[in-house]
């Protein structure tokens, strides 16, 4: 019997542009792995420009902490390692070569294995980058234990893609990336559900404590539901992973290599087609695009619209990303629109007859919709943050680098993603998950 | 609109930097951006944002204040009218009060936006809303006979040592509003209390006192003889400052509020029960004639009804967690009721009973925050479950 729990704080926002349920495929030119997608990693590179690689090959590891390395999604050539500003790293590009060489890492089955030989396993085929630690939300520490692993089956963000759609058909790929997950711990693998979920995969899953979740974004978000379950104290280490993480380790024990097979939805009201497509990490999105987008000025995002990366129309999803977000750019001045009734027009707050029709869909852009101010509002963020935590408290202690207020009121049990909700309804429009980072960037570097 | 749109982004250059008037950017940005909701786009975290921003909020709240300025207006020529015995029309009442009420409410926000000006283009930052409603709030709370340079040195009082001092919208202590009110009270008493300042250009003759006036003149005679019934003073057929006297037009706002999300009804509530618990518990007591005006009578008379809904729930000066904000109503209305009953020497509490909550929400604030601090952790210590 597992048990359920009903959060009432939040808000689900409404965009048009849900992903059709109908599975594609789509051949991406190129792959890259962006070294930016992973807090706190400083690559070294393993590979150069030229060099051929095979699904699975490490492109470069961490310098921090060695043993911790990136695989190339696809065999190919190493076409271009792209860096920025101070020759920081950005993008280490592979043209694929169609043939689809895999690294073989050796079938096992994890029931078999300990603890050691499972880390190991995962270690050496690069796919430990997969499980991520809160606090920080880095890729987690090998010689640590974690209190508890979490997964999140559902997705609550706006335009979120739909897992039961996606897991179909992977059970046993899901199951086996549990059972090595739960060897991981000494306690509990926690499978976090929606109450709408209802694919066997998820629900038939063994090995797993199954908790249902009920209630608005960020319900999904599992720092909400760690915060429910079994909270973060100080010194606590939990991991998790993503739904396709976890079938991506399934399939290195099941098979012995890295498949870097996902399936990524398109959404967004820009796109003319909506829908999911079965691709690699790290694809470039110009062929998902092509001929697919609504004529304008648009942003492409990889992820969704709260917590997302702008790309450019020619770049790669992120290494966790499920979803490719188009919305319309909101570069405009607009005639007293502060003043207007604003009948089209999204608002959390009800100054805005939007609230008067519940089930309305929305196209909402980029515009700011108003000047940077001081926190004046108060009592907003509450609403739409269902933890026992003070946001504005918080804030104000991160801004003034008050570390021992920071960890009292919390900081640990948080991720940016779960103040995205904070940002949106802010009337201040102040940069809320930068600051959140920054602060926790801040610990991260005073408790090492 | 679009030949607007030119012509503002013709002469945009010349106040930006390098620009020849590079030093009016605040101004020249407050009015494109009052004009224009900016173009500027979401760059870091979320991509997209609410519809809502600062203009709208404070124009949310100046709309719910324009029920209770309607009626001020009119009755400000009503109770003109009255004291003098002559029988007017509702028009020539809405006249003589607009007369006596739009220059107070233009010289308010003449001064306060001219000064909230001067210090953003000195700050180098965007000129704040708030001033939108402080400006709307200092008329509302004066008696309608003031002189406008007292409005004008009262609201740069205000503006410049009750907010700007501390650093401009959103870092200030105290309400702004009722720091204008309070520096008119200690700096001009004979101007703005007795019984002579509550009716516009008053006969004589005629008493013209508030009814907590009345009330409190009752400690001394033994007994409280009010000149107006209950309903009089809910609905606002009595003397007092311009915004003030009618419940049910302030009610109206609380409404707009509410609904809005915009002030806090949790204020507001607790304020009530606050006030009423004050005024029952002095009813039990009754030592004097005061205390024994039913405790209801608390929430009609005065500035009560005013204070609770616009001046309390300045989310900036009040308290800022739930349980907090509770705390802080419900103590505004006890010493509201305290202060009017117990002090003799000036009946109207609810203002300095706000500013002195003012001062202790973040006391309050600290200690709800401290029991969160407390919970986290106790449950570290706690041994984990097996």
């Amino acid at each position: 019997m597992s048990k359920t729990i009903t959060l009432s704080k939040g808000l689900n926002i409404r965009l048009k542009g849900d992903a059709e349920k109908t599975l594609r495929e789509f051949t991406a030119l190129h792959f890259a792995v962006k070294p930016t997608d992973f807090i706190g990693v400083f690559p070294r590179m393993l590979v150069k420009e030229g060099d051929i690689v095979k699904a699975g090959t490490p492109l470069f590891i961490d310098k921090h902490r060695e043993n911790i390395c990136f695989p190339s999604p696809v065999s190919g050539t190493v076409s271009e390692i792209k860096r920025g500003d101070k020759r920081v790293l950005l993008e280490v590009r592979i043209e694929p070569d169609g043939k689809n060489e895999q690294e073989r890492f050796g079938t096992a089955d994890p029931a078999s294995l300990t603890k050691a030989e499972i880390t190991e396993k995962l270690l050496k085929s690069g796919l430990w980058s997969l499980i991520r630690q809160r606090p920080y939300g880095i890729i987690a520490n090998p010689d640590q234990t974690p209190k508890a692993i979490h997964i999140s089956a559902f997705d609550t963000a706006p335009l979120a893609p739909d897992y039961d759609f996606i897991v179909k058909g992977k059970g046993e790929l899901f199951q086996t990336g549990l059972d090595a997950l739960a060897k991981l711990t000494d306690n509990k693998v926690h499978l976090n559900i929606g109450n709408n979920t209802s694919a066997k995969e998820f629900l038939n899953s063994r090995n797993v404590d199954i908790t249902t979740f009920k209630g608005p974004h960020p319900a999904g978000n599992v720092g909400i539901q760690i915060h429910h379950i079994d909270p973060i104290n100080k010194g606590d280490i939990v991991w998790f992973a993503g739904v396709q993480d976890v079938i991506t380790i399934g399939n290195l024990f099941k098979q012995g290599v890295y498949n870097s097979e996902i399936i990524l939805a398109l959404v967004g009201s820009e796109v003319v087609k909506t829908g999911y497509y079965k691709t690699r990490r790290g694809a470039c999105i110009g062929k998902l695009i092509e001929g697919n987008i609504k004529e304008g000025n648009v942003r492409y995002i990889t992820g969704n619209v709260l917590t997302g990366t702008q790309i450019r129309p020619d770049s790669f999803t992120g290494y966790y990303d499920s979803a490719v977000t188009v919305i319309p750019e909101g570069n405009y001045h607009e005639f007293l629109g502060w003043a207007l009734p604003g009948l089209d027009k999204l608002s959390f707050s009800r100054s805005f007859p939007s609230w008067l029709m519940p089930g309305k869909k929305y196209t909402v852009d980029t515009n700011l919709h108003g000047g940077e101010r001081a926190f004046v509002m108060t009592g907003q963020f509450e609403k739409v943050l269902p933890m026992d935590i003070y946001p504005l408290q918080l804030l104000k202690a991160i801004l003034v680098e008050d570390i021992d207020l920071m960890e009292n009121l919390g900081i640990y049990e948080v991720e940016p993603e779960d103040f995205a909700l904070c940002e949106f309804i802010d009337t201040s429009k102040t940069e809320i998950q930068t600051i959140l980072r920054k602060g926790l960037e801040t610990m991260r570097k005073e408790m090492s | 609109m679009k030949a607007l749109r030119k012509q503002l982004d013709k002469i945009k250059p010349q106040f930006q930097k390098g620009g020849k008037f590079e030093k009016l950017h605040s101004s020249f940005d407050a009015f494109e951006t009052f004009l224009f909701v900016p173009d500027r786009t979401t760059s870091h975290g979320s991509h997209i944002r609410d519809s809502i921003d600062m203009k709208r909020t404070m124009s949310v709240v100046v709309i719910a204040m324009i029920p209770a300025l309607l009626f001020g207006i009119w009755n400000v020529g009503h109770q003109h009218f009255l004291s003098h015995n002559e029988i007017a029309d509702f028009w020539a009442k809405v006249l003589y009060g607009s007369f006596k009420v739009l220059p107070i409410i233009i010289v308010s926000y003449v001064t306060g936006l001219g000064i909230e000006f001067i210090f953003a283009q000195v700050r180098h930052h965007e000129v704040n809303e708030g001033f939108l409603v402080s400006g709307m709030l200092i008329p509302l709370v004066v008696p309608p006979d003031i002189p406008l340079w007292m409005v004008a040195v009262a609201t740069a009082f205000a503006v410049i040592i009750g907010k700007e001092v501390f650093g401009g919208t959103g870092m200030n202590i105290l309400n702004p509003a009722l720091t204008a009110r309070a520096f008119l009270f200690f700096a001009y008493p004979a101007q703005i209390s007795g019984d002579k300042v509550w009716i516009a250009e008053k006969a004589d003759a005629f008493s013209g006192a508030t009814p907590l006036a009345e009330a409190a003149a009752g400690v001394g005679s033994g007994t409280v003889n009010f000149s107006h019934s209950f309903s009089d003073m809910f609905f606002g057929f009595i003397p007092g400052s311009i915004g003030e006297t009618s419940t049910l037009a302030i009610l109206i706002g609380a409404v707009i509020l509410a609904v809005t999300g915009i002030g806090s009804l949790r204020i507001m509530v607790s304020v009530v029960l606050g006030g009423l618990f004050m005024g029952g518990l002095l009813n039990l007591l009754s030592v004097n004639a005061f205390m024994d005006v039913p405790f209801y009578y608390h929430l009609v008379m005065g500035g009560f009804a005013f204070g609770a809904v616009f001046m309390a729930t300045d989310p900036v000066t009040a308290s800022q967690t739930a349980k907090g904000k509770i705390i802080y109503g419900f103590l505004i209305g006890l010493m509201t009721v305290l202060i009017r009953v117990l002090n003799p020497a000036y009946p109207e509490g609810m203002m300095l009973a706000i500013l002195l909550l003012n001062v202790f929400a973040p006391l309050i604030d600290h200690y709800v925050v401290e029991s969160n601090i407390k919970k986290r952790l106790k449950r570290a210590l706690k041994p984990v479950k097996a």
